[in-house]
């Protein structure tokens, strides 16, 4: 071991005011979206300024956040605790529970900020123009800023409630925004089958935190002092060998149905292709780089406890990875029927994410983390263009065999920030996908999933040729429908019913005026959009294109920045070292707590690691530092927030042959697509008409697996029919009937209190008081006659009798 | 003599002006009536001070005429007032201010 | 006792004194001649007079005669004489509840006497006190009495202002 035994290693970390305030950042849309709902349609542009401004303002404070975090990472030393900057502010406490919210700021927080912020920020620009004169602008543009309000609360949270409720907000502002053009009933049913859908990985958020909760609660108030909410909490509890086995693996199977449902992996990933259903811009800022990646980063988020809870590297399979393994395979195969753009994106986007699960379930979690920070621009940057040709091109058609072809020549900039996107989605060399994709399907592999890794090669040729065939069917070729200029008619448009963005009925007149003013447009045929459109283009395909040298792991350890900037250290730290920090935009003191002697615990993990005994590489000679035992053995003294994972090192050899595999397939597809739509190959056209099994596949295929017809018609309709006809008759008859007895009886008394009460009771009272007061005042007339003798006998009178009482008183 | 004949005379007096108080329709009479009321009051007051050998039932009792004089001086201003409205001093018709 | 007894003559005085006194009230109260009712009145007062004699007051007994006869009654006959009241007998005196005035007389009258004899039924006057001087007299009225005097003399002007300005005739 080291040679400094006991010695306390006091690291002062660079903070800073960004870093310390980036709890302001999901505050600073949130006032937009107020000011757009309040004051939106007043203002000169229709609120979009609002929102705009707020995320280029949260671009700016990521920007700083993220700039301040490399400062202090720089300025450690490598490989030592990099503490998060936490902050807490409690607003409920009663009886021992605490709620609070706050900030927890680390590698992780400012690469999803820098991302939500950078492609919200393109996204609303975008909009501009995409969206102009559309009939409800002004809440567009409300529901995205929301989203992205909703989306950095939840990167920033500090606790699992926190995290909740940015998800639910995102969840809610997904069905706003797929249902944007509600007026069309297949819009609304995506949108409603999203929010479902999610919603039934919901059930697993709730019950994972209530239950993580009360298994974690009193080990990390007594060793952190934060409650079982708290995101370092769940982490150092899940590595401090506390927990049960039972309870800890029903929390992280649980909160991974969460992720199931919001990152669309299978089996919830029928959602996904269907909220295409919604503005373009919406499908290239949720349902591609930010909110589909809210399930990746919970993974991410509470890594430990899924590490511990579902046995990563510990055993030969575990849920995690073959779900997303489950989800590559399907959804490539799904991308090669669709005749969609945006559907073939959808299901393109599905499969990475299916990577990025896959990877995190392997241990392979930089690569992973990674690989959303890349996927996200250039899948972004693939949405917007086929945004980009529907509004310029295709008439607002989306649909490749019939309206798109040939487009390569009509928009060069759109044609050319696919080809790198795609390169980039394909994990070509030296696009971004390459060191992030290539680097999960190596670290797979290397933690001893070899059956995984397979399929993540498997996975890679599916995606280099679906790719091939959406790029050969819409850039390459003859132009088609729209394309070709041809004007359709408006009945024509009801076949695209499901994603026109202007509504085919007669009477809104927005959508006619738009119509006529694209009128102008289809009839000079296809073109380039306008720079509000391509500006955002390329910057991100620039992105795609280079974004990828940050974590450059081929040439060489000084390369890998992303990770030195955002992998998690997993060293053992003293409980108090985790700082609070200490005064002002200062400095966190933590100590480093080197262990002294092997650390003599019990085992964490019930075997050993998987990748010792593939006996492989020898990972003590990997990185020339020191590992700890975090995640293998239980901390002595100390805890521990991360797990020790390993690292694949790079071979050039393992490039080249999952290059080859990426080049063979786009070649193949290149070839069957000239040849089936080109030249028509009489043996390939028709080729499942004729062919009995390849026929039944591709229906199989068209049908999706008969998921959705398995969940609405199967599980849906089982459940919900009888529910609802039960429901139906309680209301009727019960409530109904409560009520309007309710109504009967009340009706019957007041009949009665009516005719007795008040007519008679009541009545009587008031007219015989009134009789009796009249009576009075007559009885008592007489007394003022205004004679002064009558008064003078009063007076007397009265005197007299006064004197008597008084004398027979007072004798 | 004892006290008391003088307070029963007085007392007489005064019962028998209060009956004509209420009697009379004739506001003079009325007036009249209201002397006799004083002037038992008088017997009173004085039959008292001579009783306590003090001289303040005098004072009193010269006051009260005083007083008798100016209220019957008034009175009586009032009853020609009457007169010259309604030329009569019937107090029974006097009932204007009847409730 | 025979110092008490020595007074028979004051007491049969005063029971002439006191039964012409009641009648004399008695006929103020029921006669239907106005003119009458104020002679009677005056024998009333003359008696009351008298009465202060026996009580040693001799001052009050000559200002009431100067001041209630002397004055008052002129002044009662002056406003007869201005009322036009019939000489001679007139027949509706008495108001229409006349008889309303019978027992609260008789309550008032029976009240008091049980009351007095109750609280004074044995106390005699003293029999050689003796008689108030006009000195004495004075000396009270302009020593402590001195602001009674002086609002009795406000109120006399009162009532002579009060007189003229009701009486006029505009």
């Amino acid at each position: 071991m080291l040679a400094a035994a006991t010695e306390m290693t006091e690291t002062v970390l660079s903070s800073g005011w960004f870093l310390e305030n980036a709890w302001i950042i999901p505050i600073i849309p949130a006032i937009s979206f107020a000011l757009i709902i309040f004051f939106g349609k007043r203002m000169p542009k229709k609120g979009s300024e609002f929102g705009v401004a707020s995320m280029l303002g949260a671009l700016v404070f990521s920007a700083g956040a993220a700039y301040q975090w490399i400062q202090r990472v720089n300025g450690a030393e490598e490989g030592a605790y990099i503490a998060p900057i936490v902050k807490t502010w409690t607003w409920w406490q009663n009886d021992g529970v605490s709620l609070g919210i706050g900030q927890h700021v680390d590698g992780l927080t400012v690469t999803i900020l820098l991302v939500v912020a950078f492609i919200s920020s393109l996204v609303q620009i975008y909009s501009l123009e995409y969206l102009r004169g559309d009939r409800r602008y002004t809440h567009f543009f409300a529901s995205l800023t929301l989203f992205s309000a909703g989306m950095l609360n939840m990167v920033v949270a500090e606790n699992m409630i926190q995290l909740i409720l940015g998800w639910e907000i995102m969840g809610l502002c997904s069905f706003m925004l797929i249902g944007h053009w509600w007026e069309e009933g297949a819009n609304s049913r995506a949108a409603l089958k999203a929010f479902f859908t999610t919603r039934t990985g919901d059930i697993g958020l709730l019950t994972g935190t209530a239950v993580l909760y009360f298994a974690a609660n009193e080990r990390t108030t007594k060793t952190l002092g934060v409650s079982g909410f708290s995101i370092r909490g769940l982490s150092s509890w899940a590595l401090s060998g506390d927990p049960s086995s039972a309870a800890i693996t029903v929390g992280a199977v649980a909160l991974f149905i969460a992720a199931i449902g919001k990152s669309g992996q299978f089996p919830l990933h029928t959602w996904l292709p269907d909220a295409m259903a919604g503005p373009t811009p919406v499908s290239s800022l949720l349902h591609s780089s930010t909110m589909v990646v809210a399930g990746v980063f919970l993974v991410a988020r509470v890594y430990p406890v899924f590490f511990e809870g579902l046995n990563i590297l510990g055993s030969g399979a575990n849920f995690i990875v073959i779900i997303g393994g489950i989800t590559i395979v399907i959804a490539a195969l799904l991308a090669f029927v669709q005749t969609d753009i945006k559907k073939v994106l959808a299901y393109s986007t599905v499969s990475q994410l299916g990577y990025m699960m896959m990877g995190l379930g392997a241990g392979a979690w930089l690569p992973a983390v990674f690989h959303i920070f890349t996927h996200a621009f250039f899948k972004a940057c693939l949405f917007l263009g086929a945004g980009s040709i529907s509004h310029s091109s295709s008439h607002h058609s989306f649909e490749m065999k019939k309206d798109m072809g040939g487009l390569r020549k009509f928009m060069p900039i759109t044609f050319t920030t696919w080809i790198i996107s795609t390169l980039a989605l394909c994990g070509v060399f030296p696009f971004s996908g390459f060191f992030s994709k290539d680097e999960i399907i190596d670290n797979v592999g290397y933690a001893g999933y070899n059956v995984f890794m397979i399929v993540g090669l498997a996975g890679a040729f599916l995606t280099a040729a679906y790719m091939t065939r959406a790029t050969y069917l819409t850039f390459f070729g003859s132009p088609r429908g729209a394309s070709a200029g041809e004007h359709h008619e408006e009945e024509g448009h009801g076949a695209h019913a499901s994603h026109d963005d202007h509504a085919h009925d007669s009477h809104d007149t927005h959508g006619h005026d738009a119509h006529a003013s694209h009128d102008d447009h289809a009839s000079h045929g296809p073109h380039e959009s306008g720079w509000l459109i391509t500006a955002p283009l390329i910057i991100l395909a620039t992105l795609a294109l280079s974004s990828g040298f940050l974590n450059a792991a081929p040439f060489g350890h000084s390369w890998e920045n992303f990770k030195k900037w955002v992998e998690p250290s997993a060293e053992v730290i003293n409980p108090t070292g985790i700082a609070y920090v200490t005064g002002g935009a200062g400095e966190a003191r933590i100590s480093s707590d080197e262990p002294t002697e092997p650390v003599v615990g019990e085992e964490a993990h019930s075997g050993a690691p998987l990748a010792a005994a593939s006996g492989e590489e020898d990972h003590s000679k990997e990185e020339g530092h020191h590992k700890s035992d975090c995640g293998t053995k239980t901390p002595v003294d100390g805890v521990c927030v991360a797990p020790q994972l390993n690292h694949a090192p790079f071979k050039w050899s393992k490039a080249g042959l999952s290059m080859l595999i990426v080049f063979a397939g786009m070649l193949s597809s290149w070839i069957l697509c000239v040849q089936l739509y080109e030249r028509k190959n009489k043996k390939l056209v028709g080729l499942t008409e004729r062919n009995k099994a390849l026929g039944a596949g591709y229906k199989f295929l068209v049908n999706k697996y008969y998921l959705d017809a398995l969940y609405e018609n199967v599980i849906v309709r089982s459940i919900a029919h009888p529910i609802a006809r039960g429901a139906y008759w309680i209301n009727q008859n019960i409530l109904d009937g409560i009520v309007n007895g309710a109504g009967t009886s009340a009706k019957t008394v007041a009949g009665w209190v009516y005719r007795n009460v008040d007519q008679k009771l009541v009545d009587g009272a008031v007219n015989g008081s009134g009789n009796a007061a009249q009576a009075a005042g007559g009885a008592l007339q007489p007394v003022q006659s205004g004679k002064v003798n009558m008064y003078g006998a009063l007076l007397f009178g009265s005197a007299a009798i006064g004197a008597l009482i008084l004398v027979i008183i007072n004798t | 003599m004892l006290l008391n004949q003088f307070l029963i005379l007085g007392a007489v007096l005064f019962c028998i002006g209060v009956y004509g108080v209420i009697a009379r329709k004739n506001a003079v009479m009325v007036l009249m009536s209201i002397e006799l009321i004083l002037n038992s009051v008088n017997i009173n007051l004085l039959a008292f001070s001579l009783r306590n050998g003090s001289v303040d039932g005098h004072t009193f009792a010269l006051y009260v005429i005083a007083v008798a004089a100016a209220e019957v001086g008034v009175g009586l201003a009032m009853v020609l007032l009457m007169y010259r409205n309604r030329r009569s001093i019937g107090l029974d018709e006097l009932s204007e201010m009847k409730g | 006792m025979i110092a008490a007894d020595l007074l028979v003559a004051q007491n049969i005085g005063f029971a002439i004194i006191a039964a012409i006194m009641v009648i004399g009230a008695l006929r103020v109260v029921t006669t239907s001649n106005v003119v009458h009712a104020a002679l009677w009145l005056v024998v009333v007062l003359d008696g009351a007079a008298a009465q202060y004699v026996l009580l040693a007051a001799e001052f009050v007994a000559i200002t009431q005669v100067l001041v209630y006869i002397g004055a008052v009654m002129v002044l009662f006959l002056f406003g007869t004489m201005l009322t036009r009241a019939r000489i001679g007998v007139e027949t509706d005196l008495n108001n229409k509840n006349w008889f309303m005035g019978v027992p609260v007389a008789v309550l008032l009258f029976a009240t008091l006497a049980i009351a007095l004899n109750d609280g004074f039924g044995d106390q005699r006057l003293p029999s050689d006190s003796p008689v108030v001087s006009t000195q004495q007299l004075s000396d009270q009225i302009f020593g402590p009495y001195l602001l009674p005097f002086w609002a009795l003399s406000f109120v006399l002007l009162a009532a002579v202002i009060g007189a003229i300005v009701l009486s006029r005739r505009d």
